[in-house]
């Protein structure tokens, strides 16, 4: 987690830089030669004739002693301790299956949740279709991946929507320390609670429920430029109820109650993912290719 | 358009050396190409190229349907190539038949050979083509289109795949047929070619072509899907440009 000045950079909107120094965001494409200055290939690389070359659509990111690219779009590549939002897909006897928009479905087993379960009960707690908050737990070389209910923040969904977004925006979604996020739950008085997956569930007025998903598009398409946090502010501003004038928690809303509570797990998102989206190592998810 | 009830071979290159349509031997039609164009699938694009228009969508990796066709090393690619029942003028009887699932065959063989299948075992990744207007080599934007969708589906893969058709028109070696030049022409050699590396990962011929000719045919079916290559890559810029929009410049 060496974070260094990265971030900034990052976060700065540049034109297309091919030419710029390896400090600056360089987008490579599949097939492009990357300069490598002796450095070994990484994730989203692969090398064939002495020379490296990109695999994945993504900016480029030397990082002694390897050289690899960090996706801009895709599938979720799950990560253990991942909190994540899924749907029930299918209830066996003493297990679930879950899609969590990871190449494959996640199983929670019976053991994996708070709940008292007899083998072939699982459907009378989880039914195909509901929505759940789990955290990753392991995975293995095969990519099936291990998912628990039990833990803080983590359970059933009531109610509510949920928005997908591509889960590489979702850094940007939270915010540096959650900024984004706050200032979305303050401007729109709707509870809202963010998978690392992509996957935001929403509760709310459906006013607020609306404005929420409209935002979280504006955030996906452009998430990837600067100025973000004021163009996010000033949309919500713009759209907000006439009624219920100030940018203070308009009216009851779903009960301030319980939304605050519904905040706290995606607070602790931005520690997880706002920071590592460039630092962490892959995990060997996508891994470099020899062919 | 088109002239499916022409009962006569029409000019197809003038004593100018130019073809049906004013363009060059070695001129490709108008190509567009959009990358992101739905919203809903991993990836994909949208191209026109001519009197084409191809839509390409890719899912995956994801659980594979149905289960048996899984692999345990590696992902399975399930291509559908698919031309809308008004995609030409005589109506197309709409589904699978002979002809659209050779090309899914094809196309998904050819992607099979650039995608990192190894790195998502047991999953699928789905490709599905759409023609929707058609006007010859549907495939090759087809497979344009796809590999476009691919990169955006942010799918590990060794190269982005251009793809053009080569033709025999009026005695002559032509890039690009339209539809008048295939259906009157005396050859249609379809490719796609992995520019990284230099190999050919489709190719098709339908007529016939002396040796010299294939060897011409294919020299300038490359120096075609190069071109494409470029415009394939500046979609793809246009869609992940890391550019500011509300004049924030930073």
């Amino acid at each position: 987690m060496s974070r260094g000045h990265r971030p900034s950079h990052r976060r700065r909107g540049r034109e297309d830089s091919s030419a710029r120094p390896s400090s600056e965001r360089i987008l490579v494409l599949p097939g492009e030669e990357i300069p490598a200055h002796g450095l070994k290939p990484g994730p989203g690389t692969y090398r064939t004739g002495g020379k490296v070359y990109a695999s994945v659509l993504g900016l480029l990111s030397p990082r002694p002693p390897l050289v690899q690219v960090i996706p801009l779009s895709g599938r979720y590549i799950p990560k253990p301790h991942d909190t994540v939002i899924g749907t029930v897909t299918d209830a066996q006897s003493t297990f679930w299956l879950l899609d969590i928009g990871a190449p494959r479905w996640a199983p929670l087993h019976m053991t994996g949740t708070p709940w008292k379960i007899e083998v072939g009960e699982t459907d009378r707690y989880l039914h195909v279709g509901d929505a759940v908050t789990v955290q990753v737990e392991n995975l293995d070389p095969t990519g099936r991946i291990g998912v628990t209910m039990i833990g803080e923040n983590l359970g059933k969904l009531e109610g509510g929507t949920i928005v997908h977004v591509s889960a590489a925006r979702i850094p940007r979604v939270v915010g540096r320390g959650g900024s984004m996020i706050g200032l979305i739950t303050r401007l729109t008085g709707a509870e809202v609670v963010v998978g690392q997956n992509g996957r935001i569930w929403v509760n709310g007025t459906p006013d607020a429920i609306q404005r929420v998903a409209s935002v979280l598009r504006l955030i996906e398409e452009n998430g990837h430029r600067a100025g973000l946090t004021e163009r996010v502010e000033s949309y919500l501003l713009s759209t907000l109820p006439t009624d219920a004038a100030g940018p203070e928690l308009p009216r009851s809303g779903p009960g301030p109650g319980p939304a605050a509570d519904r905040d706290d797990p995606s607070t602790p998102a931005p520690a997880g993912l706002g920071s590592d989206f460039e630092d962490e190592e892959g995990e060997g998810t996508d891994g470099p290719s020899e062919p | 358009m088109g002239s499916v009830g022409a009962k006569e071979v029409p000019v197809l290159l003038s004593p100018e050396g130019l073809r049906i349509d004013g363009r060059k031997l070695d001129e490709l039609r108008p190509l567009s190409i959009r990358a992101g164009a739905l919203h809903q699938a991993d990836g994909s694009a949208a191209v026109e190229w001519g009197a084409n228009k191809v839509l390409a969508a890719v899912y995956g990796p994801r659980e594979v349907h149905p289960r048996h066709l899984q692999q345990n090393h590696k992902a399975v690619i399930q291509c559908r190539y698919n031309m809308a029942a008004f995609s030409v003028d005589e109506r197309k009887r709409p589904g699978l038949d002979r002809r659209s699932q050779e090309i899914s065959k094809v196309i998904g063989e050819a992607f099979e050979s650039v995608v990192f299948v190894e790195e998502y075992p047991r999953t699928s990744i789905d490709i599905y083509i759409e023609v929707l207007q058609a006007n010859a080599g549907t495939r090759c934007a087809g497979v344009v289109a796809a590999s476009v969708a691919l990169a955006d589906a942010g799918i590990p893969m060794a190269d982005l795949l251009p793809a053009v058709a080569v033709g025999k028109v009026g005695g002559a070696i032509a890039l690009d047929l339209k539809k008048e030049e295939d259906n009157f022409g005396e050859a249609d050699l379809p490719m796609a070619l992995v520019p990284q590396s230099g190999r050919l990962v489709l190719l098709q011929m339908e007529g016939h072509l002396t040796e010299p000719e294939l060897a011409q045919a294919l020299d300038l079916g490359v120096k075609g899907c190069r071109e494409i290559y470029e415009q394939m890559k500046r979609a793809l810029r246009e869609r992940y440009a890391v550019g500011p929009t509300a004049g924030a410049s930073s």
